[in-house]
Protein backbone atom coordinates (compact mmCIF):
# COMPACT_ATOMS: atom_id res chain seq x y z
CA UNK A 1 0.00 0.00 0.00
CA UNK A 2 1.42 3.35 -1.08
CA UNK A 3 0.13 6.56 0.50
CA UNK A 4 0.52 10.03 -0.98
CA UNK A 5 0.08 12.85 1.53
CA UNK A 6 -1.05 16.42 0.83
CA UNK A 7 -0.37 19.06 3.52
CA UNK A 8 -2.40 22.24 3.02
CA UNK A 9 -1.76 24.25 6.19
CA UNK A 10 1.20 25.94 7.81
CA UNK A 11 2.95 24.66 10.94
CA UNK A 12 1.89 25.65 14.50
CA UNK A 13 -1.17 27.69 13.45
CA UNK A 14 -3.08 24.57 12.43
CA UNK A 15 -3.22 20.90 13.41
CA UNK A 16 -3.01 19.66 9.81
CA UNK A 17 0.78 19.58 9.66
CA UNK A 18 1.07 17.64 12.96
CA UNK A 19 -1.62 15.17 11.92
CA UNK A 20 0.01 14.62 8.54
CA UNK A 21 3.38 14.01 10.19
CA UNK A 22 2.00 11.56 12.74
CA UNK A 23 0.04 9.73 10.03
CA UNK A 24 3.08 9.50 7.74
CA UNK A 25 5.48 8.40 10.48
CA UNK A 26 3.08 5.77 11.78
CA UNK A 27 2.41 4.41 8.30
CA UNK A 28 6.15 4.17 7.62
CA UNK A 29 6.83 2.53 11.00
CA UNK A 30 4.17 -0.06 10.19
CA UNK A 31 5.83 -0.85 6.88
CA UNK A 32 3.55 1.03 4.49
CA UNK A 33 5.12 3.14 1.78
CA UNK A 34 4.89 6.93 1.74
CA UNK A 35 6.99 7.81 -1.29
CA UNK A 36 6.08 11.51 -1.42
CA UNK A 37 4.54 14.27 0.69
CA UNK A 38 3.31 17.39 -1.15
CA UNK A 39 3.04 20.82 0.50
CA UNK A 40 0.47 23.27 -0.88
CA UNK A 41 -1.28 26.50 0.16
CA UNK A 42 0.24 27.69 3.48
CA UNK A 43 1.62 24.14 3.81
CA UNK A 44 4.70 25.42 1.99
CA UNK A 45 5.77 27.15 5.24
CA UNK A 46 6.55 23.68 6.64
CA UNK A 47 9.63 23.76 4.41
CA UNK A 48 11.27 26.88 5.83
CA UNK A 49 14.57 26.34 7.64
CA UNK A 50 14.32 29.89 9.01
CA UNK A 51 11.78 28.89 11.66
CA UNK A 52 13.26 28.69 15.17
CA UNK A 53 10.52 27.50 17.52
CA UNK A 54 11.14 27.48 21.30
CA UNK A 55 13.39 24.63 22.50
CA UNK A 56 10.64 23.04 24.58
CA UNK A 57 8.34 22.63 21.57
CA UNK A 58 8.49 20.39 18.51
CA UNK A 59 10.44 21.65 15.49
CA UNK A 60 8.04 20.94 12.65
CA UNK A 61 10.45 21.66 9.80
CA UNK A 62 13.33 19.65 11.27
CA UNK A 63 10.92 16.80 12.01
CA UNK A 64 9.93 16.56 8.32
CA UNK A 65 13.59 16.66 7.28
CA UNK A 66 14.42 13.79 9.64
CA UNK A 67 11.48 11.72 8.42
CA UNK A 68 12.75 12.14 4.87
CA UNK A 69 16.28 11.19 5.93
CA UNK A 70 15.09 8.11 7.86
CA UNK A 71 12.69 6.75 5.24
CA UNK A 72 13.65 8.39 1.94
CA UNK A 73 10.40 10.33 1.63
CA UNK A 74 10.30 12.89 -1.20
CA UNK A 75 9.24 16.24 0.32
CA UNK A 76 7.88 18.41 -2.49
CA UNK A 77 6.89 22.06 -2.15
CA UNK A 78 4.62 23.59 -4.80
CA UNK A 79 6.57 26.23 -6.73
CA UNK A 80 3.63 28.58 -7.37
CA UNK A 81 2.40 28.48 -3.77
CA UNK A 82 5.99 28.88 -2.54
CA UNK A 83 6.73 31.90 -4.74
CA UNK A 84 3.59 33.61 -3.47
CA UNK A 85 4.81 33.18 0.09
CA UNK A 86 8.55 33.85 -0.23
CA UNK A 87 9.67 30.23 0.11
CA UNK A 88 12.67 29.84 -2.20
CA UNK A 89 15.47 27.30 -2.61
CA UNK A 90 17.57 29.50 -0.32
CA UNK A 91 15.30 28.94 2.70
CA UNK A 92 14.42 25.27 2.20
CA UNK A 93 15.13 22.83 5.03
CA UNK A 94 17.07 19.61 4.38
CA UNK A 95 15.47 17.12 2.00
CA UNK A 96 12.78 19.48 0.75
CA UNK A 97 12.62 20.37 -2.93
CA UNK A 98 10.52 22.77 -4.97
CA UNK A 99 8.61 21.47 -7.97
CA UNK A 100 5.33 21.78 -9.86
CA UNK A 101 1.76 20.73 -9.16
CA UNK A 102 2.29 17.84 -11.56
CA UNK A 103 4.02 16.08 -8.68
CA UNK A 104 0.74 16.20 -6.73
CA UNK A 105 -1.30 14.91 -9.67
CA UNK A 106 1.20 12.07 -10.12
CA UNK A 107 0.61 10.97 -6.51
CA UNK A 108 -3.11 10.69 -7.28
CA UNK A 109 -2.43 8.71 -10.43
CA UNK A 110 0.28 6.37 -9.14
CA UNK A 111 -0.42 5.68 -5.46
CA UNK A 112 -3.17 3.64 -3.85
CA UNK A 113 -4.39 6.46 -1.62
CA UNK A 114 -4.02 10.25 -1.52
CA UNK A 115 -4.70 11.62 1.95
CA UNK A 116 -5.32 15.35 2.44
CA UNK A 117 -4.60 17.23 5.66
CA UNK A 118 -6.11 20.70 5.83
CA UNK A 119 -9.17 22.79 6.52
CA UNK B 1 11.34 21.08 -13.46
CA UNK B 2 8.36 22.60 -15.27
CA UNK B 3 4.90 21.08 -15.30
CA UNK B 4 5.28 20.52 -19.05
CA UNK B 5 8.26 18.23 -18.44
CA UNK B 6 6.34 16.26 -15.86
CA UNK B 7 3.43 15.62 -18.17
CA UNK B 8 5.67 13.64 -20.47
CA UNK B 9 6.35 10.93 -17.91
CA UNK B 10 2.63 10.18 -17.67
CA UNK B 11 1.92 6.49 -17.38
CA UNK B 12 -1.17 6.45 -19.58
CA UNK B 13 -3.32 5.69 -16.53
CA UNK B 14 -6.54 7.69 -16.38
CA UNK B 15 -8.13 8.05 -12.97
CA UNK B 16 -11.31 9.77 -11.86
CA UNK B 17 -10.35 12.93 -9.95
CA UNK B 18 -13.05 14.86 -8.11
CA UNK B 19 -12.33 18.35 -6.82
CA UNK B 20 -14.60 19.36 -4.00
CA UNK B 21 -14.87 23.14 -3.76
CA UNK B 22 -16.28 24.09 -0.37
CA UNK B 23 -15.06 27.64 0.23
CA UNK B 24 -16.20 31.09 -0.92
CA UNK B 25 -14.05 32.47 -3.77
CA UNK B 26 -12.51 35.20 -1.63
CA UNK B 27 -11.58 35.44 2.03
CA UNK B 28 -9.25 32.44 1.80
CA UNK B 29 -6.88 31.32 -0.96
CA UNK B 30 -8.33 27.82 -1.34
CA UNK B 31 -10.56 28.49 -4.37
CA UNK B 32 -7.86 30.29 -6.35
CA UNK B 33 -5.09 27.79 -5.67
CA UNK B 34 -7.48 24.84 -5.94
CA UNK B 35 -8.33 25.90 -9.47
CA UNK B 36 -4.65 25.63 -10.37
CA UNK B 37 -4.62 21.96 -9.37
CA UNK B 38 -7.77 21.30 -11.40
CA UNK B 39 -6.18 22.75 -14.55
CA UNK B 40 -2.95 20.78 -14.11
CA UNK B 41 -4.89 17.57 -13.51
CA UNK B 42 -6.79 18.11 -16.76
CA UNK B 43 -3.45 18.72 -18.52
CA UNK B 44 -2.46 15.22 -17.37
CA UNK B 45 -5.48 13.90 -19.32
CA UNK B 46 -7.26 12.70 -16.20
CA UNK B 47 -11.05 12.33 -15.83
CA UNK B 48 -11.87 15.51 -13.89
CA UNK B 49 -15.09 16.42 -12.07
CA UNK B 50 -15.68 19.56 -10.04
CA UNK B 51 -18.22 19.75 -7.26
CA UNK B 52 -19.37 23.00 -5.68
CA UNK B 53 -20.88 22.67 -2.26
CA UNK B 54 -21.39 24.75 0.91
CA UNK B 55 -20.00 28.29 0.34
CA UNK B 56 -18.14 26.87 -2.68
CA UNK B 57 -21.26 27.56 -4.76
CA UNK B 58 -20.42 31.28 -4.48
CA UNK B 59 -17.37 30.62 -6.69
CA UNK B 60 -19.77 30.33 -9.65
CA UNK B 61 -21.88 33.38 -8.86
CA UNK B 62 -22.55 35.80 -11.72
CA UNK B 63 -21.41 39.40 -11.41
CA UNK B 64 -18.49 38.98 -9.03
CA UNK B 65 -16.58 42.27 -8.79
CA UNK B 66 -13.41 42.27 -6.71
CA UNK B 67 -12.38 45.90 -7.27
CA UNK B 68 -13.52 46.93 -3.83
CA UNK B 69 -11.47 44.29 -2.03
CA UNK B 70 -8.41 44.71 -4.30
CA UNK B 71 -7.82 41.03 -5.02
CA UNK B 72 -7.54 39.15 -8.30
CA UNK B 73 -10.85 38.24 -9.96
CA UNK B 74 -10.48 34.71 -11.30
CA UNK B 75 -14.16 33.99 -11.91
CA UNK B 76 -13.62 34.10 -15.69
CA UNK B 77 -11.51 30.95 -15.36
CA UNK B 78 -14.62 28.89 -14.62
CA UNK B 79 -16.06 29.86 -18.01
CA UNK B 80 -12.83 28.73 -19.70
CA UNK B 81 -12.92 25.25 -18.13
CA UNK B 82 -14.52 23.60 -21.17
CA UNK B 83 -11.41 24.67 -23.12
CA UNK B 84 -9.48 22.31 -20.84
CA UNK B 85 -12.05 19.54 -21.40
CA UNK B 86 -13.41 20.05 -17.91
CA UNK B 87 -17.13 19.71 -18.48
CA UNK B 88 -18.33 17.78 -15.45
CA UNK B 89 -19.47 20.52 -13.11
CA UNK B 90 -21.80 19.59 -10.27
CA UNK B 91 -23.56 21.73 -7.71
CA UNK B 92 -25.11 20.55 -4.47
CA UNK B 93 -28.84 21.28 -4.47
CA UNK B 94 -29.14 21.91 -0.74
CA UNK B 95 -26.20 24.36 -0.81
CA UNK B 96 -27.78 26.61 -3.45
CA UNK B 97 -31.20 26.29 -1.82
CA UNK B 98 -29.82 27.33 1.56
CA UNK B 99 -28.25 30.44 -0.01
CA UNK B 100 -31.32 31.48 -2.01
CA UNK B 101 -29.61 30.77 -5.34
CA UNK B 102 -30.76 29.02 -8.51
CA UNK B 103 -28.89 27.74 -11.58
CA UNK B 104 -29.70 31.08 -13.28
CA UNK B 105 -27.41 32.84 -10.79
CA UNK B 106 -24.37 30.82 -11.95
CA UNK B 107 -21.90 31.75 -14.71
CA UNK B 108 -21.57 28.23 -16.16
CA UNK B 109 -23.90 25.34 -16.96
CA UNK B 110 -23.91 22.83 -14.13
CA UNK B 111 -25.66 19.65 -13.12
CA UNK B 112 -27.51 20.05 -9.83
CA UNK B 113 -27.44 16.94 -7.67
CA UNK B 114 -29.16 15.86 -4.49
CA UNK B 115 -27.05 14.77 -1.54
CA UNK B 116 -27.61 11.09 -2.29
CA UNK B 117 -26.74 11.53 -5.99
CA UNK B 118 -23.60 13.39 -4.90
CA UNK B 119 -22.68 10.56 -2.56
CA UNK B 120 -23.00 8.04 -5.40
CA UNK B 121 -20.84 10.18 -7.69
CA UNK B 122 -18.22 10.53 -4.96
CA UNK B 123 -18.14 6.78 -4.39
CA UNK B 124 -17.22 6.26 -8.07
CA UNK B 125 -14.07 8.40 -7.82
CA UNK B 126 -10.47 7.22 -7.52
CA UNK B 127 -9.18 10.46 -6.00
CA UNK B 128 -11.11 13.17 -4.15
CA UNK B 129 -9.28 16.41 -3.37
CA UNK B 130 -11.05 18.93 -1.21
CA UNK B 131 -10.39 22.67 -1.22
Amino acid sequence: MQFGILVNEGPYSHQASDSAYLFARTALEKGYKVPRIFFYHDGVYNASRLATPPQDDRNVGARWSKLAADYGVDLVVCVAAAQRRGITDGVLGDNFRISGLGQLVEMGIQYDRLVTFGD
Amino acid sequence: MSDMDEMEDGSGIVKKFMFLNRKAPHGTVYALEGLEVVLITAAFDQDVSMVFTDDGVYQLLKGIDTKGIEVKDFSKTYRALDGYDIEKLYVDQSSIDARGLTEDDLIVDVTVLSVSEMANLMAEQDVVISF
